[in-house]
């Protein structure tokens, strides 16, 4: 080996340009890698970030389509308009808690308490609405409002009294499912009632065909519209922004997804309003963690809480709210949970239940670590979680098998962000 | 200079169970002026500047501010008075991109959303003209190596326009160039009228740009000298608390000669 020192090319740049090297202050940093124009410069700088651990939704979006791929060769009943309708609602319970999980996984925390959280809210809507004839709107808000309350005293527990996350969710996973029980009383099952609201939130769907193709069509032209009036404003002010190309590229792909779903929709019973409940409460909260200085404060103390707090971000507080919100989500989930089976019972939230929820934060692609996330996670990480039972349930395989797989499934996904994790920080990127 | 100091302390103590890490200090630091804070390991400054920050509530004392006394309990007061840290260890969030840490706490909103391209807009003025070079502000901290991190520490602290700067060891992990712009962003904070504590253990560097040289010894004051009428021996025995000691035997002995 030799011993001469090897200036790398970037060096050299520097040292016999000054000017240039003077020039670039204001230009760009002659050693940050800039896309190349077209479409070999999207493949090079995809090929850059996979090799940098920088995978974001890629290995999950393809893990889903193996998974399709082979339950559609096991049975063709699998892929039809029908089988995708009723996974779509059927996940909205599970992906609503796990929405609330991907907030307490950005600050690095864990909740095992929103399986038992989530049984509460079914109970205490049920026991309220069932049972003492109460309003259903009031019944529901206070039943959200109890998941809200459970969180927000985890959260106290946690943040101000100091007992780790973990300790303080696992007594209260026992104390709400013991709650549960008891407010239900020795019938043991309350059976909602079936023209109820709450039992219209998954059995209530958009038959008029316009509905799903306007939704995909708002949806669509808003993303666009955003894109580019927000790369138009960057533009304005001189920093880089969005080519318009790569903005349209985009919303083409959103459109072929949009009008997919929609014609599958379409295609059996309309567009299911669980569905359109979930896809605002993922937009509004992926909205409030990327774009509002609460989200900032959320990401901030998964990167650092030393320097959170010494940016003057009050970290009590962001905890304690960051839990509530996942016991508000448990809540939702919990209702609409009871609403698939019009009913509230003794096994709701308990079991696989809690596992099958955190798996789907993690198998979307959420750090364990904190930091890096984002809600849309939770509803790819379902659907993951829900093709799967409902692809063995097709083929009659018992549940042992089921959570074999989902257990393999999980793990894989740990895996990949362990080692993601590693490969950033080789690349310096985490 | 003015004559009532920016920032005065009176006989501030702190401890921490069984040590008492701070008894009786005593601190001026006036508009336009750099005061460094040196001592040996261990010497408390390190505990010091974090009580003015807000992170360690003092024990004993008071705090004056302009000529007020105040109280700072917790870094939001130490922030809201005009005070900016850069800490040693460098307070930033590997998570976040260079323009969400230089914003962290204190987001520019526009009708209450995060306005992204304003932000980033100053971010790339503020680092033009402290002639700061990072490869992008678009990427995470966490790929920035330790040199950029800490004039990204530095510029982050100049965003609140702050009435003074504390710079814990600013030039301890930097390059030749990255010290001389770090040293070069010191004198331009005592032109513009801040005050300025440097704390360093480098004496090049405080004989280089401080005005006054406070130097703490096990917690207490062990003087404060006008830079430029004392010798660098006398400062290092102030800090090592003795005239005669290892440091100045080496030196009498490399000189030929003794400054006493």
């Amino acid at each position: 080996m030799s011993t001469e020192k090897t200036s790398t090319p970037a060096e050299d740049h520097v040292v016999e340009n000054p000017e240039a090297a003077a020039a670039a202050v204001t230009v760009v940093d002659p050693r940050l890698l800039v896309r190349e124009q077209g479409l070999k410069g999207y493949w090079n700088e995809f090929k850059r970030k996979m090799k940098a651990g920088d995978l974001g939704s890629i290995p999950v979006v393809a893990g889903l389509l193996i998974i399709w791929a082979i339950f559609t060769s096991l049975n063709s009943n699998f892929l039809t308009a029908g089988n995708f309708s009723n996974m779509s609602v059927a996940m909205v319970g599970t992906g609503m808690i796990a929405v609330g999980i991907v907030f307490v996984l950005l600050l690095g925390e864990i909740d095992l308490s929103v399986g038992s959280v989530s049984g509460v809210a079914g109970a205490a809507f049920a026991v309220m609405s069932v049972t003492h004839g109460m309003n259903e709107v009031l019944a529901m808000v206070l039943a959200i409002l109890t998941g809200t309350a459970a969180g927000a005293i985890h959260g106290f527990v946690f943040a101000r009294i100091g007992v780790p996350a973990f300790a303080v969710t696992l007594a209260g996973l026992l104390f709400w499912q013991g709650f549960m029980l008891q407010i239900l009383g020795d019938d043991g099952t309350i059976n909602l009632d079936s023209e109820g609201i709450v039992v219209k939130l998954t059995s209530y769907y958009f038959t008029d065909i316009a509905a799903a193709y306007g939704l995909a069509i708002v949806a669509t032209v808003v993303y666009f519209l955003s894109a580019f009036f927000d790369s138009r404003r960057r533009e304005a002010a001189g920093v880089p922004s969005r080519p318009l190309n790569e903005i349209i590229v985009r919303t083409v792909l959103l459109a072929v997804l949009a009008f997919a779903a929609a014609i599958v929709f379409n295609e059996h019973r309309g567009l299911p309003l669980a569905l359109v409940i979930f896809l605002g409460f993922l937009v509004l909260t992926d909205f409030v963690l990327r774009r509002t200085s609460y989200g900032r404060k959320v990401f901030a103390l998964g990167g650092s809480v030393e320097a959170s707090r010494r940016a003057g971000i009050n970290v009590v507080a962001v905890r304690i709210s960051v839990f509530a919100i996942a016991g508000t989500f448990a809540a939702i989930g919990g209702l609409f949970v009871a609403s698939n089976i019009a009913s509230a019972n003794q096994g709701a939230g308990t079991g696989e239940f809690l596992m099958n929820v955190i798996a789907a934060a993690v198998i979307g692609g959420t750090s364990l670590f904190g930091g890096r996330g984002r809600t849309w996670d939770a509803l790819l990480g379902v659907m993951v979680i829900i093709s799967i039972t409902y692809g063995l349930a097709l083929e009659g395989i018992a549940s042992p098998v089921q959570y074999m797989i989902t257990g393999g499934v999980l793990l894989a996904t740990v895996v990949i962000d362990a080692v993601t994790r590693k490969t950033q920080k080789t690349a310096g990127r985490a | 200079m003015s004559a009532t100091p920016v920032l005065a302390l009176r006989g501030v103590s702190k401890r921490f169970g069984a040590v008492q890490a701070l008894t009786d200090v005593e601190l001026e630091v006036h508009a336009g002026e750099v005061v460094a804070l040196v001592g040996d390991n261990g010497a408390g400054k390190s505990t010091l500047v974090k009580t003015i920050a807000g992170v360690h509530p003092i024990d004993e004392g008071n705090i004056e501010w302009e000529g007020k006394g105040v109280q700072i309990n917790k870094p939001h007061d130490a922030q809201a008075l005009g005070i900016a840290t850069v800490y040693q260890d460098l307070a930033l969030c590997d998570n976040i991109d260079v323009v969400g840490n230089l914003y962290l706490g204190r987001e520019l909103r526009r009708r209450g959303v995060l306005d992204e391209v304003e932000m980033e807009r100053r971010s790339r003025d503020l680092l033009d003209t402290l002639s700061i070079r990072i490869p992008s502000v678009r990427i995470p901290v966490a790929s920035l190596s330790g040199g950029q991190r800490q004039v990204v520490a530095i510029a982050r602290s100049m965003l609140g326009e702050p009435k003074l700067v504390i710079l814990d060891e600013p030039t301890a992990a930097l390059g030749v160039e990255q010290t001389a712009q770090v040293l070069d962003l010191v004198e331009r904070l005592r032109e513009r009228g801040h005050a300025v504590i440097l704390i360093s253990h480098n004496m090049a560097d405080v004989k280089a740009v401080a005005d006054k040289v406070a130097v703490l010894r096990l917690g207490r004051n062990n003087g404060v000298f006008e830079v430029k009428s004392t010798s660098q021996e006398e400062i290092i025995s102030a800090i090592t608390g003795a005239t005669d000691n290892a440091v100045t035997r080496r030196a009498a002995r490399t000189n030929g000669e003794i400054k006493k």
